[in-house]
């Protein structure tokens, strides 16, 4: 089988040095804070762009694929600027609120519509509601085998290898395209889009599409549709500030000793 | 009383303390029911384990069809259990091959799913989790409205519970597709042993970072004193100091020891985000204005490579 379309999956999040909280209805507010492309979703794009690099002698299309609100169009920008050459953005108001189940469903829905490609890359977790699911939901939909957090890449014709720290082990594990592959950030780092990336990115391609568009009823999205419900969100409470010694001669050791004994570690 | 799914997380039917806790909880909703999917040859010790936790069921799921293959298989078995045993829940570890079992078996079964519980309580009718959030800066209780709850919990979440269940171990022929069957393990090297405690399952871990300058003697010397697991931030896994399964944070392993001890490290947002929920932490700093000292309930500012071998020496005195 020769490649020639891969799909990057890219979530819009809120930046996590910013200040996250919920929304009255306990969904993640999205609109209240500044956003941007999923850090972790960065290493998705970078893979996809050097498996393209890597198999020049192939013609092979690299599309960012995004699902969430009109500001999530920055997460597929990003995405054309380091290097991909296409970007979908699925936006509808019915999709607000969504959870992971139904967000695999518009991303399968999405997928199906402009043509189910040999490989589908997503990232290690969203860093905003961070399952790490969404990968094998989609494969799941999609009936496609999975080979996810991938520390090491590699693929040769139809097949794809990668390297992985396990559970108990070190893995390497083989699959046979069509697939979905997760990566993780130790899979390389992400390029910085470059001047002429950004230039280029102006031009290319992006398609807007709407639940209609790509055959979703509003009622099987959104909080309402959700298979989970928040029923409360609450701040932890800030630490306390605890007590802090300068270590002078040994003192800050004997310290650390008794404190560690009144609260029976030791 | 209805039952409740368990999956065993085992290596080579040596059963992992994450499914202990898992049982525990499951007795808060109903009647625990194993499912061990391995050699049918391990079964009986299984059996044995999981009864003296609780399990009044044991599935016996051989795997010797679909061992190697990842998930999709064992997905495609809870899917065939839970549509015979109607279960009140299903609990899976919060491993990432349990995340990953659990997403697909929620798409097969239109159910919805909760990841990395670190509770899980029964109200009413109603089974709630609570999940911490945000890199730890906010807890969520949440519950499964559609259908069976699939429930992915984090180690930690509830202590074991010695107790007689019944037991009963069936035998499950679960039936196999073929499209299950692709994404295979090629080779695997199982992790060393250290015997250090592992990190995710620690009551107190012990971590290095940069400050380390890749001499990480005197914070094992310091794990070893306290029994701890030992850590370390991305920026020591990078430097190749330790592998990547030490990494503590929001792409390595999340932890909520007990005690966490964090020597040489900064305290950046994401490697707080893997363990600021712990009971106690503790740091050793030679900068002051390091951020991890915001959360600290005690901080030394000082020279770790000087301070962690006096306390090792100290403690190790006290245990005379
Ligand atoms: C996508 C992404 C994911 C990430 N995921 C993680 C993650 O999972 N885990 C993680 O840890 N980081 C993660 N990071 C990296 C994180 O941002 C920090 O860079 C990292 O945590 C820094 O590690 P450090 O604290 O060891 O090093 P530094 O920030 O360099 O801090 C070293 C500290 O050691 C102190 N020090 C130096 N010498 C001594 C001495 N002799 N005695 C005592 N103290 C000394 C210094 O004062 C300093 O505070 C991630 C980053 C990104 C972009
Ligand atoms: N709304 C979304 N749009 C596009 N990709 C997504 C979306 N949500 C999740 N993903 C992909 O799925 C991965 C895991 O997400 P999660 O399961 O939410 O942690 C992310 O790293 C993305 O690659």
């Amino acid at each position: 089988m020769t490649l020639s379309n891969i799909v990057v999956l890219v979530k819009y999040v809120p930046d996590a040095t910013g200040d996250r909280k919920f929304e009255g209805d306990n969904t993640v507010d999205r609109v209240g804070v500044d956003g941007l492309l999923s850090e972790l979703d960065e290493y998705a794009v970078e893979q996809a762009l050097q498996i393209k690099e890597k198999r020049a002698d192939e013609e092979i299309t690299v599309t960012a694929l995004t699902v969430g609100p009109a500001a999530a169009e920055a997460a597929v920008r990003k995405a054309l600027q380091m290097g991909a050459d296409k970007a979908v953005h699925v936006q509808d108001d019915a999709i607000a609120g969504s959870d992971a189940a139904a967000t695999s469903l518009v991303l399968a829905k999405a997928i199906e519509k402009i043509g189910v490609p040999e490989l589908i890359v997503g990232g290690l977790a969203s860093t905003d509601g961070g399952m790490s699911v969404v990968p094998a939901m989609l494969a799941e939909r999609l009936n496609l085998p999975q080979v996810t957090l991938a520390a090491v890449v590699e693929t040769q014709g139809d097949q794809v290898r990668i390297k992985r720290d396990g559970d108990t082990a070190t893995e390497v594990i083989g699959g046979t395209l069509p697939l979905v592959l997760s990566v993780t950030d130790q899979s390389g780092e992400a390029r910085y889009p470059s001047f002429k990336g950004i230039m280029a990115a102006k031009k290319k391609p992006l398609e807007a599409l709407t639940l209609a568009d790509i055959g979703v009823d509003a009622s099987e999205v959104g909080l309402e549709a959700a298979w989970t419900k928040v029923e409360d969100t609450a701040a932890r409470p800030p630490r306390t500030a605890g007590e802090i010694v300068k270590d002078e001669d040994g003192s800050g050791a004997t310290a650390l000793v008794e404190f560690l004994a009144s609260k029976k570690f030791i | 009383m209805s039952e409740v799914l368990v999956l065993v997380d085992h290596v080579d039917g040596a059963v992992r303390k994450p499914t202990y806790e898992l049982l525990a909880i499951a007795k808060r909703i109903g009647s625990p029911s194993a499912v061990f999917i391995g050699g049918a040859d391990k079964a009986a010790a299984v059996a044995d384990a999981v009864k003296g936790y609780g399990a009044d069921k044991v599935y016996v799921v051989d795997d010797t069809e679909i061992k190697g293959y990842l998930v999709a298989p064992k997905a495609e078995v809870l899917q065939q259990l839970a549509e015979k045993t109607s279960p009140a829940a299903i609990l899976i570890p919060a491993s990432a091959e349990g995340k990953e079992i659990a997403g697909r078996l929620s798409i097969k079964l239109s159910s919805g799913l909760i990841t990395d519980a670190v509770d899980v309580k029964v109200e009413g009718d109603d089974i709630v989790t609570t999940q911490s959030v945000f890199a730890g800066n906010f807890t969520v209780d949440a519950k499964v409205t559609k259908g069976t709850p699939i429930i992915a919990v984090k180690p930690n979440a509830a202590a074991p519970e010695q107790g007689d269940g019944a037991g009963e171990v069936e035998e499950f022929a679960a039936t196999i597709s073929d499209a299950a069957k692709t994404a295979q393990i090629v080779a695997a090297q199982p992790r060393q042993a250290t015997g250090r405690p592992e990190l995710t399952e620690a009551a107190i871990v012990v971590s290095g970072g940069r400050g380390t300058g890749g001499d990480f003697d005197a914070v094992e010397g310091l794990a070893d004193a306290l029994g701890a697991a030992v850590g370390a931030s991305r920026a020591a896994v990078d430097s190749g100091w330790k592998p990547h399964t030490f990494q503590v944070g929001q792409t390595g392993k999340v932890v909520s020891p007990q005690l966490y001890v964090a020597n040489g490290i900064s305290g950046a947002i994401q490697h707080r985000a893997g363990m600021q929920t712990s009971k106690t932490i503790v740091a050793v700093n030679k900068d002051e204005e390091a951020p991890i000292f915001e959360l600290v309930d005690f901080g030394v500012v000082g020279d770790l490579h000087a301070v962690l071998p006096a306390v090792t020496e100290q403690i190790n005195t006290r245990k005379g």
